[in-house]
């Protein structure tokens, strides 16, 4: 099959526009903030040494927190920001996605611009600077007649980095809700999509290639006097705003959004929820690859409209409780405390996928062990791999304790990747998910959590605030309430991870929806 | 021929700071006379391109007075003073971006003179210069030779038609040919013009045959300031060693060129 006839192909192509006009439209309103602000503060510090030395400091600081971490922290400063000026001022703004992308990748930008434009205007020889000021220029003709333009080519080669960074940092603006170029490599890294990722990652520079050459341009005509290349360079970036603009205009405002966190089943079930209200004829979009931190705080501040998230995940990392609770108890409570913050718990899609600890079949049967009581004996000399944030969750702590675990060694992976870790021996035990279908792919075993240490974990449909009331998304949404058994997310989740045509989240949550369909 | 004092120094004194504060201009007093051709000769540190850069404010003083036309230049605005006074760079000190055209234009065009006049003036410049007008309009400073460069330097100095043209070491990265014919140009133009010109030189036979007078200066000091007449009778013993150089060149040449010829 030839690759421009793949299904995956042409379903990159489809979001293409939306993407990459998001991409663009955040990358350049960065930019343009990170120029306005940085080439200001160049001029300003660069004869003044204390000023200089601070400035750049700073900016080389900031260069040095890995991007995702940088656009990471501005979400929650963002939305300290935001309750305060809707107590001081009575009006609040959005701390999701646009503008916390923006701020963090303006202050990407920033030490390219300074250290550039500082060193361009410091290199100039002081003789001509002194014929500047020996033919009549004020201080600010010397600078604009002469300097800039001599410091131009020096300043320009600065912008250009700074724009290819932007441009390739703004890809990790997805898990804050921008959407970018980087819901392509997200999704396609979770979902073992590797065309995904090779479109995502291709788009990218390419852009960033495009960008470069049309700033090129504009200096060359700058250098050269030549107003066509100026020209030329300017009408392209402009006709790039123009073109990233439209898909905004078209996009209507009465849309749902449907928000889905970094993981296989999460994309799976946004895609379900999606189809869901367009079959009710409700327009709705897909936010994903949304961090399980930002996708919460989303819903609260009506950002995305509904989301599944698992009620254990809740209980212990939103609200902080530590006592675990039976399962029934669990979610009145939680369905209390959702309730204070006016969010609404629609009900369980029927499946759990928890937090549990597995190991390959044959080892588990070699050293009879049944559960994590059995296992604790034998942890001394294993290693365990979990996921990004589970050793810093509270169930990790909570197993630690019922069970005396102290394994020898622990390590933290990418999820798709783990259940093939412990498959080959690399790890001994993993901290996995219960929903995965990988576990029967791999011949895995779940060990028995007879203590209960790892709280219950159902799939739960959230509705933001301002849904609390909406009749039409509820009786869309109803169906699917109960119908989801765990078999078959495993199933789900098992066609989801493979890499061909079918694998993709919208054809999978099409072939769920055949087999959960309530028969007419 | 010195009858009213255009450009007055006196006292005039200036200690830069750092370096143990280094006394760069000591007690100066000097007059320049409304259309004379003054060369100021010393080695380097002797103070007499900082005289130079005191008169148009490009540095300021620590004390004393500067007169120009009877004005107390400290009461002036530093930035129209320098429009309306020629200022020849040591390197020509033009600007690479710009063309010709433009590095002689600057002037009146920072005294929003109408854009075809200024384009008139600088055709009348290169004539005045004499470089080809059509040949070298267009040109960026790196394609011209270093005295086309200097002539163009002259040539801006020259555009919005100053009295008074300061000039530091304008000749002196020039090849001795070069040299001696735009020295001779230039101290035509000063005749045919009505300037009042000073010139930075730390060449004795320079300011000799260019210089209505020639004062020498050494450690911030003036030592001595009058006609090559004047000078040649000076006891000071800075001065004789200044011009033993040119004497001993006449002597030597007198001897290898017999016929008095035209070197």
């Amino acid at each position: 099959m030839s690759l421009a006839a793949d299904p995956r192909v042409a379903e990159a192509w489809s979001h293409l526009a939306d993407y990459l006009g998001s991409h663009l439209r955040v990358s350049i309103a960065a930019l343009a903030l990170g120029l306005a602000v940085s080439l200001p503060l160049a001029l300003l510090a660069r004869n003044r040494p204390l000023l200089r030395g601070s400035l750049l400091g700073v900016a080389s600081v900031v260069q040095t927190v890995p991007g995702l971490a940088l656009l990471a922290l501005f979400y929650p400063l963002l939305l300290a920001l935001a309750a305060l000026a809707l107590r001081w001022f009575g009006f609040g703004f959005s701390a999701f996605g646009f503008l916390p992308a923006v701020l963090a990748l303006a202050l990407y930008s920033m030490l390219p611009v300074l250290r550039n434009t500082i060193t361009g205007l410091n290199g100039i020889d002081p003789a001509l600077i002194e014929a500047a000021q020996g033919v009549g220029m004020t201080a600010r003709q010397s600078l604009t007649t002469v300097e800039l333009p001599l410091a131009l080519p020096v300043i320009m080669a600065g912008i250009r980095t700074a724009a290819v960074w932007v441009i390739g940092t703004a890809t990790l603006s997805t898990p804050i809700g921008q959407t970018s170029l980087g819901n392509y490599i997200f999704a396609g890294l979770q979902t073992q999509n590797w065309v995904l990722v090779v479109f995502g990652c291709v788009a990218a520079a390419v852009l960033a290639l495009a960008v470069d050459q049309l700033l090129a341009l504009i200096e060359q005509g700058l250098r050269m006097r030549s107003r066509l290349r100026s020209a030329l360079g300017g009408a392209g970036i402009a006709l790039m705003v123009a073109a990233s603009l439209i898909p905004a205009l078209a996009m209507s405002s009465a849309r749902y959004v449907v928000g889905a966190k970094t993981f296989t089943e999460q994309y799976v079930l946004s895609a379900l929820l999606t189809d869901r209200l367009e079959a009710s004829g409700l327009s709705a979009v897909t936010r994903s690859g949304l961090g399980s931190s930002v996708i919460y705080e989303a819903l609260r501040n009506g950002d995305i409209d509904l989301y599944v998230d698992y009620s254990g995940t809740l209980w212990a990392n939103q609200f902080h409780h530590s006592e675990m609770l039976p399962r029934e108890q669990l979610l009145d409570a939680l369905k209390k405390d959702l309730a204070a913050q006016k969010v609404t718990l629609l009900g369980g899609l029927g499946f759990e996928n928890a937090y549990a600890l597995v190991m390959p079949r044959k080892k588990a049967e070699a050293l009879h062990v049944r559960s994590i009581d059995d296992l604790a004996g034998h942890t001394s000399d294993m290693s365990i791999a979990g996921d990004y944030e589970f050793f810093s969750r509270p169930e990790w702590a909570a197993l630690r304790k019922a069970y005396g675990l102290s394994f020898k060694a622990q390590r933290q992976m990418q999820p798709d990747f783990m259940y093939a870790a412990v498959a080959s021996g690399e790890v001994d035990v993993i901290a996995g998910y219960t929903s995965d279908g990988l576990i029967a792919k791999y011949d895995l075993v779940v060990l028995d959590d007879n203590k209960h240490a790892i709280p219950p974990y159902d799939a739960i449909l959230l509705l933001s605030p301002k849904r609390a009331d909406d009749q039409v998304l509820q009786d869309a949404l109803k169906p699917l309430l109960g119908r989801i058994d765990l078999k078959t997310m495993q199933q789900a989740n098992l066609r989801a991870s493979g890499n061909n045509a079918e694998s993709s989240p919208p054809a999978v949550a099409r072939w769920l929806w055949e087999k959960i369909a309530p028969v007419k | 021929m010195p009858d009213t004092p255009l450009i007055a120094y006196d006292h005039v004194r200036k200690r830069f700071a750092g370096n143990g504060g280094v006394v760069a201009v000591d007690d100066v007093s000097l007059v320049v006379a409304s259309g004379e051709f003054l060369a100021i000769v010393g080695g380097s540190g002797s103070g007499k391109t900082t005289l130079l850069r005191l008169t148009n404010r490009l540095i300021e003083a620590d004390a004393g007075t500067i007169t120009v036309d009877g004005e107390d230049v400290a009461s002036l605005d530093p930035v129209s003073l320098r429009r309306r006074i020629g200022y020849v760079f040591q390197s020509g000190g033009l600007f690479p971006h710009m063309s010709v055209a433009a590095n002689i234009g600057i002037t009146p065009k920072l005294l929003d003179t109408p854009a075809p006049e200024i384009a008139a003036r600088v055709d009348e410049l290169l004539d005045l210069v004499r470089l080809d007008r059509k040949q070298y309009r267009d040109r960026l400073p790196h394609e011209l030779s270093g005295g086309q460069r200097q002539r163009i330097s002259v040539a801006r100095a020259l555009a919005a038609r100053p009295r008074i043209v300061l000039m530091d070491e304008p000749f002196g990265a020039l090849d001795p040919l070069t040299r001696d014919a735009l020295g001779e140009d230039y101290r035509a133009l000063h005749k045919a013009l009505g300037l009042t010109t000073i010139m930075i030189t730390h060449d004795m036979t320079e300011a000799l045959l260019l210089a209505d007078r020639v004062a020498v200066m050494r450690s911030g000091r003036l030592l001595s300031v009058g006609t090559p007449t004047e000078l040649a009778v000076s006891d000071q013993p800075y001065v004789k060693e200044l011009l033993q150089t040119p004497r001993r060149q006449t002597e030597r040449l007198k001897v290898l060129l017999p016929q008095g010829g035209f070197a």
